[in-house]
């Protein structure tokens, strides 16, 4: 895909990245305007996080930078200097799987699975602002990832599903 | 047999690694040496090329460039005809036609690189829309620019007309649509030894791409591997564009040495690749004092593009769906797909149902109106029955009970009551927001069209191992859809043997048949029967050797059979190809008879609401209830649903693809708008389960039907709530404020 071109070269030689990485430092070496997305991708190997329109419309390459959901396609690298970022490949759950990702496997929220990672991380920064959020909360929380699968309805219930599971459980980790 | 796991809510198969993340799409995958590449395309709707330059900066000698010249084989990508290049040679026919490749391990020196080629075209005379095309002034295909002209005529129509009391005309649009998978096209091309070649990639149709590749490259089908990766979506625009991008990245990988990957950007895309054919539907419709179909006359076009790809099936396809699920004795029916300078249109869920079905139901509305009938009562006086014909004269074999469906879609919509609430809301002052209801009743063929599934002659296999796994091989395709899950069940409930015992080859041509494209709603019915043969073939065996008992097994004696078979023969392989069901027959010249082996039937209701102040209409509920036979897998089958009412609300209300000069001029996701999680409706899905005879566990199509009926039932409500004349799709706020001010003006 287009990763931008000569700017993100002409805004300078590159640097040292130092940053954590699902709870583990990481250094890679990359241009300062490179994007969040293609420094985890190709930088640490993190396939996980996905690229859907490069502009930041779609969703898919959502984290958390710092516990907030961002689009790693619109963040440069220099940004995340010193940064945690959680990706999907950090989620973890008691029988392996994070709550919410069992909640998408039960309730038919991934068909395609490409809006998949994006998705789930959306509803983990929803579920540590608002453990208990109603069907328009999460749709609101949701707004931002586009899934051309399931018209939502799955999306929306696993949510509602993984923050009952949660309740009764403990906060989300 | 033990206990099926037809109609349960199985785990999916590839689920977990899904959202886990671990679901290896082609652009997760690099190989070693890996070079990418980029495609250079026109600039220019219609032309000759005069010259391609490359421009200063670029240390082209590190590049791998591909034009024309160095097609080793034919310069064509074969589908239903040859008419469109693998890479424009000496003239271009739309904008964004593929001219130049290059590959470079560099992605950033690539799109530099790609940026300075230019391509210098003479301009040519371009035809822009279905009326320029049809008139013919400037001809950019064949004699006429028509790709296929199709006709159907029973009974006497001209006659019937004369007799009627009311005839009614309408002249209905659609716009093109873009499928908007998330995962953009791409794939990996990889030499192998002595020349051939191994491609890896997003896709629906494995075999298509290696019958495209074969001839492009010279090579035999056997030295052409196509491996399907995890798919991000498809819905129609990785049936054929896959075997575009791959012949591209061959050529790549083939001048270059090296494995190269090719994926597309958003924009490009949007730009490059198919869409929905626009269409425009024309109704003359003849109908008795009581408001009975005596006579329905439809011309249907549709808008190709600059190639013929697949429209002709679209176009057939759409035609036989033009009538609805309407009994009528007197009929003539044309269709026409011409050529324009557009990209080629190509697949897209529903392929030509979705725009002949929204200009029927929404014509029907009309003559409702016309005759001051209830668009409820004037549907219910004409559906079809066992017994009846359909327009090409096919028998129906089955009970269809639209008044079953239409009733309880009524009834969980409230549809009644809320007409008059809406109505009697609408009177009162000063009320900014307009509510309205509309409905639609259609039906969706499954299966290939006419004889296609006979000539596609299908096969899949099954293999069963020493320790009891059994592998389904088919190149269907898992593309969000359910595949590996519903062949699973369904041999698992074959084989009366656990649901985990079962797994399903990943689509790759050096180790599974033809089992045909990933398409037209076909994978469950014809593919899932096919399988279920196969698996009902090894447990006769299995008998036959006197290691399963004739009664019924357990798990563990299906195991212990496979073990003592393996250990006696090697591997247990059985085989089945593709039968019609009996009777079926079809006459592609009259374009008569059964045009499908059966039919999926539905009603959706579509509630609205309208703000007057921004003419932003919201839909606020849907109600959808549709007979499929057996639901396989009744969680998969209610999010095939959803999905599709989602991108029937979009094809609605939001997606229009804006066309300048004969290019696509919002190519990016911020300015083509696809429902959100908060435009989508809530989505009440209630299926009736009548099983199917020759369906596997009772189970038909179901993957393109829920297209079909959102944007009638949602037009039809927002006509309900505004009292705009609307006969066209896709309405978007602006849309609606023009045809609004004939209504207040005439206030």
């Amino acid at each position: 895909m287009n990763p931008g071109s000569q700017a993100v070269r002409a805004a300078g030689g590159p640097i040292r990245l130092r940053l954590q990485v699902n709870g583990h430092r990481r250094e890679v070496d990359c241009f300062p305007m490179a994007r969040l997305l293609d420094v985890l991708r190709e930088g640490l190997g993190l396939t996980g996080t996905k690229e859907g329109c490069g502009e930041g419309e779609c969703g898919a390459c959502a984290v958390l930078l710092d516990g907030v959901l961002v689009q790693s396609c619109l963040v440069p690298a220099v940004q995340a200097q010193e940064a945690s970022v959680e990706t999907i490949e950090g989620l973890r759950g008691p029988g392996g799987l994070h709550p919410l990702q069992e909640a998408f496997l039960e309730a038919g929220g991934t068909q395609c699975g490409i809006c998949t990672p994006g998705m789930v991380l959306a509803a983990l920064a929803l579920l540590r602002e608002e453990p208990d959020p109603d069907e328009a909360a999460i749709r609101a929380a949701l707004a931002g990832n586009l899934c051309r699968c399931t018209g939502y309805v799955r999306i929306v219930d696993a949510v509602a599903r993984a923050a009952a599971r949660l309740a009764s459980g403990g906060p989300p980790s | 047999m033990g206990p099926t796991c037809v109609g349960q809510g199985v785990p999916r198969k590839e689920g977990e690694a899904k959202v886990a993340g671990r679901a290896a799409y082609v652009d997760d995958l690099r190989l070693p040496g890996m070079l990418h590449g980029v495609t250079v395309r026109s600039t220019a709707a219609r032309g000759r090329i005069l010259a391609v330059g490359f421009g200063d900066g670029i240390p082209w000698d590190e590049l791998v460039v591909v034009t024309a010249r160095d097609v080793p084989g034919v310069n064509h990508v074969t589908l239903l005809d040859t008419d469109q290049p693998c890479l424009a040679d000496g003239v271009v026919n739309h904008w964004d036609e593929p001219v130049v490749l290059l590959a470079h391990a560099d992605r950033h020196l690539l799109e530099e690189a790609r940026r300075r080629v230019h391509v210098e075209v003479e301009p040519l005379p371009a035809v822009l829309t279905i009326e320029d095309s049809l008139e013919c002034r400037t001809v950019v295909w064949g004699k006429d620019n028509v790709f296929a002209d199709y006709r159907v005529e029973r009974g006497d129509p001209d006659g019937a007309r004369r007799a009627a009391v009311h005839v009614v005309v309408g002249v209905y649009r659609t716009g093109a649509q873009e499928q908007l998978y998330i995962e953009t096209q791409g794939v990996i091309a990889v030499p192998e030894p002595e020349g051939g070649i191994s491609v890896h990639g997003s896709m629906q149709c494995p075999y298509y791409v290696q019958k495209a590749l074969g001839p492009i490259l010279g090579l035999p089908p056997e030295r052409v591997r196509v491996v399907q990766t995890v798919t991000g979506g498809g819905f129609g625009g990785k049936e054929e564009y896959p075997s575009m991008i791959a012949a591209h990245a061959a050529l790549l990988a083939r001048k270059a040495r090296r494995p190269v990957k090719l994926v597309y950007d958003r924009e490009e895309d949007i730009q490059a690749t198919t869409k929905r054919h626009p269409s425009r539907t024309w109704h003359r419709t003849a109908v008795d004092a009581e408001g009975r179909l005596l006579a329905m006359e439809v011309d249907f076009v549709i808008d190709g593009g600059a190639y013929k790809t697949l429209s002709p099936v679209v176009l057939s396809r759409g035609l036989i769906h033009s009538t609805g699920p309407y009994r009528c004795e007197n009929v003539r029916l044309r269709g026409r797909a011409v050529a324009t300078s557009a990209p080629p249109h190509g697949a897209f869920r529903g392929f030509g149902a979705p725009q002949s079905i929204f200009a029927v139901e929404r014509h029907l509305d009309r003559v409702a109106r016309d005759l001051g009938l209830d668009p409820v009562e004037l549907r219910r006086r004409n559906f079809l029955h066992r017994g009846d014909r359909t327009a090409v004269g096919q028998e129906v074999r089955e009970e269809p009970d639209m008044e079953g469906l239409m009733e309880k879609a009524l009834e969980e919509s409230d549809y009644r009551a809320r007409r008059v609430a809406c109505r009697r809301a609408r009177e009162r002052p000063g009320e900014t927001v307009r509510r309205g209801v509309g409905l639609a009743a259609f039906y969706h063929g499954s299966g290939f069209t006419g004889s296609g599934e006979v000539h596609l002659a299908s096969v899949a296999s099954l293999e069963c191992g020493p320790e009891g796994r059994v592998e389904v091989q088919a190149s269907s395709t898992e593309i969000g859809q359910g595949t590996s899950t519903i062949l699973a069940q369904i041999t698992a409930g074959a084989l009366g043997v656990d649901y985990r015992l079962v797994e399903v080859a990943p689509p790759d041509t050096d180790r599974v048949p033809d089992s045909g494209p990933t398409v037209a709603s076909r994978t469950c019915m014809v593919v899932g029967r096919l399988v279920e043969r196969c698996a009902g073939q090894a447990l006769e065996v299995l008998r036959a050797e006197g290691l399963l008992p004739g009664g019924g097994h357990d798990d563990a004696q299906f195991v212990e059979a496979c073990r003592v078979w393996c250990a006696r023969h090697g591997p247990l392989r059985t085989h089945a190809r593709y039968e019609p069901p009996p009777g079926i027959r079809w006459d592609p010249e009259r374009f008569q008879g059964d045009a499908y082996g059966a039919y999926s039937w539905a009603v959706y209701v579509a509630r609205v609401a309208v703000d007057t102040l921004t003419w932003e209409t919201r839909v606020e509920d849907l109600v959808a209830v549709q007979e499929v036979g057996r639901a396989v897998h009744p969680l998969l089958a209610a999010g095939q649903v959803e999905g599709g009412v989602a991108q029937g609300v979009g094809f609605a209300l939001y997606e229009k693809v804006v066309w300048r000069g004969g290019r696509v001029a919002n190519a990016r996701m911020t300015d083509y708008v696809m429902p959100t999680s908060e435009d989508a409706p809530p989505i009440r899905v209630h299926f009736v389960e009548r099983p199917y005879a020759h369906g596997p566990s009772g189970a038909k199509g179901l993957g393109e039907l829920p297209m079909d009926g959102p944007a009638p039932a949602i037009i039809a409500a927002v006509e309900d709530a505004t009292g705009a004349a609307l006969d066209s799709v896709p309405l978007l706020p602006e849309d609606l404020m023009v045809a609004m001010e004939g209504v207040i003006e005439s206030r």
